[in-house]
């Protein structure tokens, strides 16, 4: 498990064109350089959004990834929910902090509904609530 | 004095990434309100533009992470985006190389900063920038604080920091605009993103508002990342810009959750005591 190594290839290869072209010629060849267990190198060669997710990927990092792959943002959001829901909670990382245990776990800790259902990520409760509350435009508390 | 401006804004990728997706209503009110913020900097007569951003893992990672880091060039490069995804063509925005070192050395003072002859502008920055100064005709000074790579500064670190800023730019004669860019409550780029905690958004904006230093400080990470997710620790940009707006009280111009774009859209400003 080195979700540090796994982050900082994502992090290269988000932030520099050379990266990206090495990464395109060839994606196993593009990870030599890093400490990787043989699972991580074929989640970031497959690539596997959801076990990328669960082994702690920094979403900030993923999302610039799947993008790479031209993920449309609606299967993105659905390929972590599935990773979660196949291999468990996240494992390490920021994450973990609260013990992540995926989406509906986490709206009944917030005592809100889940909005799993929509990629859009458009909200039933909370759009409900803005609607009661209304705007508040040049408010001044 | 020479801090012309203090303001917040969100600076969420969908924003302009997703414009299409989101409720057009909504998207046409926030950019109004863009609109508006960006007459008010251009009114206040800036020179210079500071923006305390969050960046996400686009300069700064890891292996050498700084807490607080400002930019030293001449001009910066962004998006570090694909253009097509994030909806904002590549640009070279203008630095101050000479003014960022000494705001630099007068912050150095009293708070320990990296500083960085590089820079690539994220989303973070980016989408600020499109809507605020589209024809990058303002002089930019990128401000980093780490809110994404735990530890992270504690708060009241970070409104040391937002002080040492106001006491840097009122000893240098420029006139400059100062901009806080962040989420509060969201929790982007994950299987929530689109969750927003919008009872909490505007309990932590009456503070900031009010400028109640003693209240802002009252969050700590852990109940922060409970109730408001990973992307409520960029608050910590807000805060800077209240210590920097010390004494003044703030005016909430939006507030609206627009759950496409990840995050309760924000714009505000403090008026600034004379």
């Amino acid at each position: 498990m080195s979700l540090y190594y796994v982050q900082k290839f994502l992090y290269q290869l988000n932030r520099d064109e050379r990266v990206q072209r090495e990464y395109a010629a060839d994606r196993r060849a593009a990870l030599g350089d890093y400490e990787l267990t043989d699972t991580e190198v074929e989640a970031l060669v497959a690539p596997d959004i959801g076990l990328l997710f669960h082994l702690g990927v920094n979403g900030q990092i993923l999302m610039h990834f799947a993008a790479l792959h031209q993920i449309p943002w609606g299967d993105y959001l659905q390929l972590m929910r599935d990773g979660i829901a196949e291999h468990g909670p996240v494992r390490e990382g920021v994450y973990a902090m609260t013990g992540y245990e995926g989406v509906d776990a986490h709206a009944a800790a917030l005592g809100q509904t889940s909005n799993a259902t929509d990629g859009g990520g458009n909200l039933g409760a909370v759009a409900d609530d803005r609607a009661a509350a209304g705007d508040r435009e040049g408010e001044r508390p | 004095m020479s801090l012309v401006y203090a303001g917040v804004c969100s600076h969420a990728p969908g924003i302009t990434g997703r414009a299409d997706q989101a409720d057009p209503d909504a998207r046409d009110r926030l950019y109004a309100a863009y609109d508006r913020q960006r007459q008010q900097i251009a009114d206040s007569g800036a020179e210079a533009l500071i923006v305390i951003a969050a960046e996400h893992f686009a300069n700064f990672f890891m292996d050498n992470m700084p807490s607080f880091a400002i930019g030293m060039a001449d001009h910066y490069d962004g998006p570090i985006e694909d253009a097509a995804w994030l909806g904002i063509p590549k640009f070279r925005a203008p630095g101050n190389r000479d003014l960022s070192k000494r705001l630099i050395t007068e912050i150095m003072q009293t708070v320990d900063v990296a500083y960085a002859e590089e820079w690539k502008f994220d989303h973070g920055i980016a989408v600020p920038l499109h809507f605020l100064t589209p024809d990058f005709d303002l002089p930019v000074i990128p401000v980093n604080i780490n809110c994404q790579g735990p530890p992270l500064a504690p708060l009241h670190r970070v409104h040391a920091f937002g002080q040492a800023i106001r006491r840097a730019v009122d000893a240098v004669p420029e006139r400059i605009a100062l901009l806080g860019t962040g989420g509060i409550s969201h929790w982007p780029a994950t299987p929530d993103s689109g969750k927003i905690n919008e009872a909490w958004d505007r309990d932590f904006l009456d503070r900031w508002a009010r400028n109640d230093t003693e209240a802002l400080l009252d969050y700590d990470d852990l109940s922060v990342y409970a109730e408001a997710g990973q992307g409520g620790f960029e608050i910590r940009t807000f805060v800077a810009v209240s210590g920097a707006a010390d004494g003044s009280t703030g005016v909430v111009d939006f507030y609206t959750p627009i759950p496409i774009f990840s995050v309760g859209c924000t714009i505000a400003h403090y008026e600034l005591a004379a």
